[in-house]
């Protein structure tokens, strides 16, 4: 294979402990409450277009997107609309969602729910992004900015690559992998459909050396799709960045502050091209996903199937319950994932896995000085100095973190990870991050 | 209902730790300790023992009684720079300098500007230069390297190569004559020579070198920089007259230069923060230490050329920026 491809500065090599890889996706029934917040995608929240005591099926529109960087969300399963009210999100926050009673499992009648691989595309560009738009589809890889807005990039630029990312670098993660080796065909055609929409005629899919199988897999099945490549990759995190790929497989650098359509790249996860498949395709909308319960105590490391708004305690009890040893959930994966207080709240959009610590692995150990090894300069895969700019936001000064390009900081927390003084330097970076971006909005508005 | 705990992320950890650093650092100094056992005896033990215990001493009783504060004394950073401190001294200093020297380093260098992490220059150094300055003859009269053979007061002292040869110089002697006088290159390797007691054995500094490269302690850029610079430096000087100026052989092996570019530069706390910097400050070390031992009054130059690029370090921090993402202008897209 000759030397692999991977991104130019930082990384860090967690350890992998994929523990539920060769769990085939198991499809979870759906709950008997639901719980649908309604700020899932980044960007405005949706607004409401249904009453409590209203009747819905599967499929059907729950609310309707309000602004340009917004989505709809479509009801996940069938019944009666209980309440539109506070809900707990995985934040932590109270959110407005819609809670729904299910009664039975009646979808819509416009989805094919056959088995069928549809691979003909009768649609114009325009037609898929229009149907990736009102299909409610957002990133699946956590970061869920709505999908259509990428598919149309701004006067001025053009995309030349479409890059389909299949890194999953975060440890622990698995539901990209399980959805390569088992959807894949339907990932091929996701693919076709986002390349026909975007007007490219290259893509890329990049997938980490440490999955081989859907390496293998893919690269089979691309055979015969024009156009279309699987690119191997070294394992480095954070590689499922999108900047990091991009340099990763095409050898791009985004400039700093600029998008990725910036060096003619589209970026989109693996489970994206899966549900760009079935919103076109199969007309369905997104209301579920592929989500990893896992953890060293879990008794049945899992992949499931599961509608939005099914809370996490349901995920977890067909993982065969919860540990005793239980100390720390996690929504998401152990690098960038977030600690949830409670099993109650539902699984979104963005969730990619439930990730349960043990008491061992929950705690942060105690910090102490900086002893200037610079490590956390050479893992940082953006360049900054995280231990300079955590110092500047932690004593206020602002105008230095900005001039040290905090707001390049993409958040994946190697420089933590790797800290030997075990210093929290992403608290300190986020708050710096904040306030520093504070002030940018706010001269652009007195400017 | 459970209780979970909420924290941001990461939510795992690396392995790396302070202790493990400096402990790490400790291990790579064994070879060194060896050596300097083996020829100098009994009074190298003593010498090792003595600034280590002095302080770790120093820095549990200051933070006990000025800066009531935790102690740091495990995280290994004391018994490093003791060890530093006994490296950098000849093994017949008396008792009492020793002590006088880990208080200097831990309590002025390091814990006076706020401890671990906080200390501009190097601490081992900052004692070195003090003891140096202060009794200049006792930190001058080097014993010969004799092993346990002799006891423990009856030593035979004399200068070193590099005084050997900055006096002949001096003299009008030449070069020829001079190395006829100084140890075999042979002998420098394994540490048959005079000197603090730390930075006879090439070898066996290198061997501690390697070591924390390999472990990811330190990286290659201080040492190879400066040594680059001495070699490049002193061929040009011998190339000019080779009876006038000794070669860069010589001034690698001798003196302070590898135990300097290997442990005392590349102190992670004293040195710049990006590898760009890092190649400017050894090179500054390299320079500096030439300038001292070739036109200096002193015969070795190394610890002063390291405390003067220390004090340079905020400069280079600020100057020297590690390569940042999407800085360069990207590629352009027609459209
Ligand atoms: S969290 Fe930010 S500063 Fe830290 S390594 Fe990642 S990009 Fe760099
Ligand atoms: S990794 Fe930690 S100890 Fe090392 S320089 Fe960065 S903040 Fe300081």
């Amino acid at each position: 294979m000759g030397i692999l491809k991977t991104f130019a500065l930082g990384g860090v090599h967690p350890k992998e402990n994929k523990l539920s890889a060769n769990a085939a996706i198991e499809v979870l029934d759906p709950p008997k409450q639901a719980f649908i917040p309604l700020g899932q995608n980044l960007g405005a929240p949706s607004k409401p277009v249904v009453a409590r005591g209203e009747e819905v099926k599967t499929g059907q529109l729950l609310a309707e997107a309000s602004g340009f960087i917004s989505t709809p969300i479509h009801s996940p399963v069938s019944g009666k609309v209980f309440k539109i009210d506070n809900i707990l999100n995985a934040s932590g926050y109270k959110q407005l969602g819609i809670i729904i009673n299910v009664e039975g499992d009646e979808w819509m009648e416009d989805i094919d729910r056959s088995e069928d691989i549809v691979t003909n595309i009768d649609y114009s560009s325009e037609e898929i992004i229009d149907k990736i738009k009102k299909a409610g589809l957002v990133g699946m890889g956590g970061a869920t900015f709505p999908t259509y807005v990428k598919l149309m990039p701004p006067p001025g630029t053009k995309a030349e690559y479409l890059i389909i990312n299949g890194v999953e670098c975060e440890p622990y993660l698995t539901s990209d992998h399980r959805m390569m080796l088992e959807k894949g065909r339907e990932i091929v055609v996701g693919t076709q459909l986002l390349m026909k929409a975007l007007k490219v005629d290259k893509a890329i899919i990049g997938i980490e050396n440490n999955k081989p199988d859907a390496i293998s897999h893919l690269t089979e099945l691309v055979k015969n799709a024009e156009g279309i490549s699987v690119q191997a990759l070294k394992v480095q995190y954070p590689q499922g960045g999108e900047k990091q790929l991009i340099k990763a497989t095409v050898n791009r650098e985004v400039p700093s502050g600029k998008l990725p359509i910036s060096v003619g790249c589209v970026v989109q996860n693996v489970g994206t091209a899966f549900a760009v498949y079935e919103a076109v395709q199969k007309n369905k909308p997104l209301f579920e996903r592929v989500v990893t319960v896992t953890g060293k105590d879990v008794k049945k490391p899992s992949n499931f199937l599961v509608r939005i708004g099914t809370p996490v305690q349901q995920l977890i009890d067909a993982a065969e319950g919860l540990p005793e040893s239980t100390a720390k959930i996690i929504n998401g994966g152990p690098m960038m994932g977030k600690a949830i207080s409670s099993t109650e709240v539902p699984i979104v959009k963005g969730s990619s896995g439930i990730l349960i610590m043990k008491e061992e692995e929950a705690h942060r150990k105690t910090e102490s000085a900086c002893i200037r090894c610079s490590k956390c300069t050479y893992v940082c895969p953006m360049g900054l100095e995280p231990f300079l700019l955590s110092r500047v936001s932690r004593v206020g000064k602002f105008d230095i973190a900005e001039k040290e390009m905090i707001m390049d900081c993409i958040e994946c927390g190697s420089c933590q990870y790797t800290c030997p003084a075990n210093i929290p330097l992403l608290d300190y970076l986020r708050l710096g991050k904040n306030k520093t971006g504070a002030i940018i909005r706010s001269r652009g508005k007195t400017a | 209902m459970y209780k979970f705990t909420i924290s941001g992320s990461p939510h795992v950890k690396s392995d790396e730790s302070t202790k493990k650093i400096m402990y790490g650092v400790v291990f790579a100094m064994i070879p060194a300790m060896l050596v300097s056992i083996y020829f100098f005896g009994f009074q190298a033990i003593r010498v090792l023992v003595l600034a280590s215990i002095a302080c770790i001493f120093f820095e549990w009783i200051i933070q006990k009684y000025l800066i009531k504060g935790p102690s740091t004394i495990n995280d290994g950073s004391a018994l490093v720079t003791g060890i530093l401190l006994a490296f950098n001294v000849p093994s017949n200093l008396p008792s009492w300098m020793i002590i006088v020297g880990a208080l200097v380093a831990i309590g002025m260098a390091k814990m006076s500007f706020g401890g671990l992490g906080r200390n501009i220059f190097n601490p081992a150094l900052v004692a070195r230069v003090f003891l140096l300055i202060s009794f200049p003859v006792q930190m001058t009269s080097w014993p010969k390297p004799t092993g346990f053979s002799k006891g423990l007061t009856d030593v035979i002292t004399g200068p070193t190569p590099l005084g050997i040869v900055k006096e002949g110089l001096g003299a009008g002697k030449t070069m020829s004559e001079l190395r006829t006088e100084t140890p075999s290159y042979v002998q420098y390797l394994v540490g048959q020579t005079g000197g603090s007691i730390g930075e006879v054995s090439a070898i066996a500094l290198l061997l501690g070198g390697f070591y924390m490269l390999w472990k990811k302690i330190i990286t290659w850029h201080i040492p190879v920089s400066m040594l680059g610079t001495v070699i490049i430096f002193t061929a040009i000087l011998w190339g000019a007259n080779p009876e006038h100026y000794a070669d860069p052989a010589f001034h690698l092996l001798t003196g302070g230069m590898l135990l300097g570019a290997i442990f005392m530069a590349t102190d992670m706390v004293s040195s710049p923060m990006t590898h760009g910097g890092q190649l400017v400050y050894g090179f500054g070390i390299g320079v500096l230490t030439i300038l001292i031992r070739v036109w200096g009054a002193y015969p070795e130059g190394v610890s002063f050329a390291i405390l003067i690029m220390n004090a340079v370090v905020p400069l280079i921090n600020q100057g020297f920026k590690p390569k940042r993402f999407g800085i360069k202008p990207g590629i352009e897209i027609k459209s």
